[in-house]
C-alpha cells in the first residue's frame, strides 16, 4: 500500500459549507425530518448554459468537486471515481412518472439523460475535459467508502491524483416512500435533538462531498488515508471485535485513536451499533457525530470524512459535535464508523500530516 | 395567436429548463437555436414531443423541425394551421 494524502476537499450540504477553514463552526442542527440542501453559488462554477441541463445532483457534484481540485491545485485529475446510493433521484422520478402519465408515449430524452447513477462522474469529466478512468460505485451507505478503496488502488497504480466523492439528492416520491417504512421520522419538526428524538428513521437530506487523493502532500494536506474496510452485515458485538481488527492491521490500538467520528442518526433501532461501541471499546476516546448537520443519505459518510478532514487540520474539535467530554491533546489518529440500518458498515482510518 | 406566443415562450421556458430567460426576453422573431435562445440538438427533441402532445402535431421529417423551430413566430403560425387538439 502507498501513500494517500487528501490535498483537496469540497463540501455541498445542507448547511452552509462552502469554507473549509470555518468548517462546522457555523452549522446549525436540522430540525425538519426532510432538509434539502444549501445552494451554493453554481454559477461560480459552472458555465449558465450548462447549468439548466444538470439536475441537482450534478450540480451538487460538480460543485463539490470543483472546490477539492482547485484547493489541490490540480486541473484535470488522472481518475473521477464516485459513490452514489441512489443517483440522480428526481429526474429518475421524473423520467418514471411521465412514462405513467403518458401512458408509455412522448418521452422526452433530457430526464432519462439525467437519471442515471454515473451522470455525476460524467458531467464532472465532461466540464473539465477529462478522458482518464470514471467509475461510479453504487453500494448503499458503502458507496463513498467503495469509491474510496478503488482511489487508493488507483493510487498504488502508479496515478498521481484521483478525485474521490460521494453525491445523492432527495426524491420527493422515494422519501414518501422511505416515510412509509419509517426510514424517514414522522414528525415534520423534532422536539428533542436528533439523538433524543427516540423514533425509529432518521432525518433526510442531500449533499456531495468530494477529496483529491494524491501520492504526495502539499501544502494544503488536511490528512493522511491510512486504510478503509467495509463489511455487508455484523452484529452488534461484531463490530468491537471489527473495529479493533481494523486497527490492529494497521498497528495501532484504540488507545492511539485521539478522535472517532460516529454515523449516529437518531434511529432508535439501530443507534445502537455505535452506542455499544460509545460505552465499551470507545469509552476513553474523544467522540464525535455529525448526522444532526447534514441528515441522513447514502453517501452521508463523506459528510463525516470532510468533518474529520476540518479537525485534523484544525486540530480543533467544536463542541457542536462532541459526544463525550473527552479533549483530545492533539488530534493525530482518527477513525469513523459508519452504517445504515445494521448493514454496510465502514471504517475509514485518517491520521494528521 | 399573441396568446398562443405567450403559451409557447412559458412552456419553452419550462420545458427546457431555462431558469434564468423571462418571458419578455424571447421576442417573437428571435432566433430558438445558435445564436438566439441557443437551444440545442436535444431542445429539439423536446419541441417536436411537445408539439405531439399538447398539440397533436406529429412530425414525420424531423428535419421539418428545423424551419418550424426557427422562432415563436414562425411555430405559432404552423401550430394555428395544422393542430389537431
Amino acid at each position: 500500500m502507498g501513500n494517500y494524502y487528501i490535498n483537496g476537499i469540497g463540501c455541498v450540504s445542507a448547511q452552509d459549507s462552502s469554507d473549509n477553514e470555518l468548517g462546522l463552526q457555523n452549522f446549525v442542527a436540522l430540525t425538519e425530518n426532510v432538509a434539502p440542501l444549501q445552494k451554493p453559488d453554481y454559477k461560480k462554477y459552472i458555465k449558465p448554459t450548462m447549468i439548466r441541463r444538470m439536475s441537482v445532483g450534478v450540480k451538487m457534484g460538480v460543485v463539490a468537486s470543483s472546490m477539492a481540485l482547485q484547493e489541490a491545485n490540480v486541473e484535470v485529475p488522472e481518475a473521477i471515481i464516485t459513490g452514489s446510493g441512489m443517483g440522480c433521484l428526481r429526474d429518475s422520478e421524473k423520467f418514471l412518472k411521465n412514462i405513467i402519465d403518458n401512458e408509455e408515449q412522448f418521452l422526452t430524452p433530457t430526464a432519462f439523460i439525467q437519471s442515471t447513477h454515473n451522470t455525476v462522474g460524467g458531467q464532472i469529466a465532461l466540464g473539465l475535459a477529462c478522458k482518464a478512468y470514471n467509475v461510479t460505485y453504487v453500494h448503499d451507505a458503502t458507496s463513498f467508502e467503495t469509491s474510496l478503496i478503488d482511489g487508493m488502488m488507483i493510487l498504488d497504480e502508479g496515478e498521481q491524483n484521483v478525485l474521490v466523492g460521494g453525491v445523492d439528492e432527495i426524491g420527493n416520491h422515494t422519501t414518501e416512500l422511505h416515510k412509509l417504512i419509517d426510514r424517514v421520522k414522522k414528525e415534520e419538526t423534532l422536539k428533542n435533538s436528533l439523538l433524543n428524538s427516540k423514533t425509529k428513521g432518521s432525518i433526510y437530506s442531500e449533499g456531495s462531498q468530494f477529496f483529491v487523493l494524491e501520492d504526495k502532500k502539499k501544502g494544503n494536506c488536511y490528512a493522511q488515508l491510512l486504510d478503509v474496510t467495509i463489511y455487508n452485515k455484523l452484529s452488534k458485538n461484531e463490530v468491537t471485535q471489527k473495529l479493533e481488527a481494523f486497527l490492529m492491521d494497521n498497528n495501532l490500538t484504540i488507545s492511539d485513536i485521539d478522535v472517532v467520528v460516529l454515523g449516529l442518526n437518531g434511529e432508535v433501532d439501530y443507534d445502537a451499533y455505535y452506542t455499544t461501541l460509545q460505552n465499551t471499546l470507545l469509552v476513553n476516546t474523544t467522540q464525535v457525530y455529525y448526522k444532526h448537520f447534514s441528515g441522513e443519505y447514502n453517501t452521508a459518510s463523506a459528510f463525516g470524512m470532510w468533518t474529520a478532514c476540518t479537525l485534523l487540520k484544525s486540530q480543533k474539535v467544536p463542541g457542536n459535535i462532541q459526544l463525550n467530554d473527552i479533549q483530545p491533546t492533539s488530534i493525530k489518529n482518527v477513525v469513523l464508523y459508519n452504517q445504515y440500518r445494521g448493514e454496510n458498515h465502514s471504517f475509514v482510518l485518517l491520521k494528521s500530516c | 395567436m399573441e396568446d398562443l406566443k405567450l403559451e409557447l415562450k412559458n412552456n419553452i421556458i419550462e420545458l427546457l429548463n431555462l431558469e434564468d430567460v423571462n418571458v419578455d426576453e424571447i421576442k417573437d422573431d428571435d432566433s430558438l437555436f445558435g445564436d438566439g435562445l441557443g437551444l440545442d440538438s436535444i431542445d429539439a427533441l423536446e419541441l417536436i414531443v411537445m408539439l405531439d402532445k399538447d398539440y397533436g402535431i406529429r412530425l414525420t421529417d424531423p428535419k421539418e423541425g428545423k424551419k418550424i423551430f426557427e422562432s415563436i413566430e414562425i411555430m405559432a403560425a404552423y401550430i394555428t394551421e395544422h393542430r389537431t387538439k
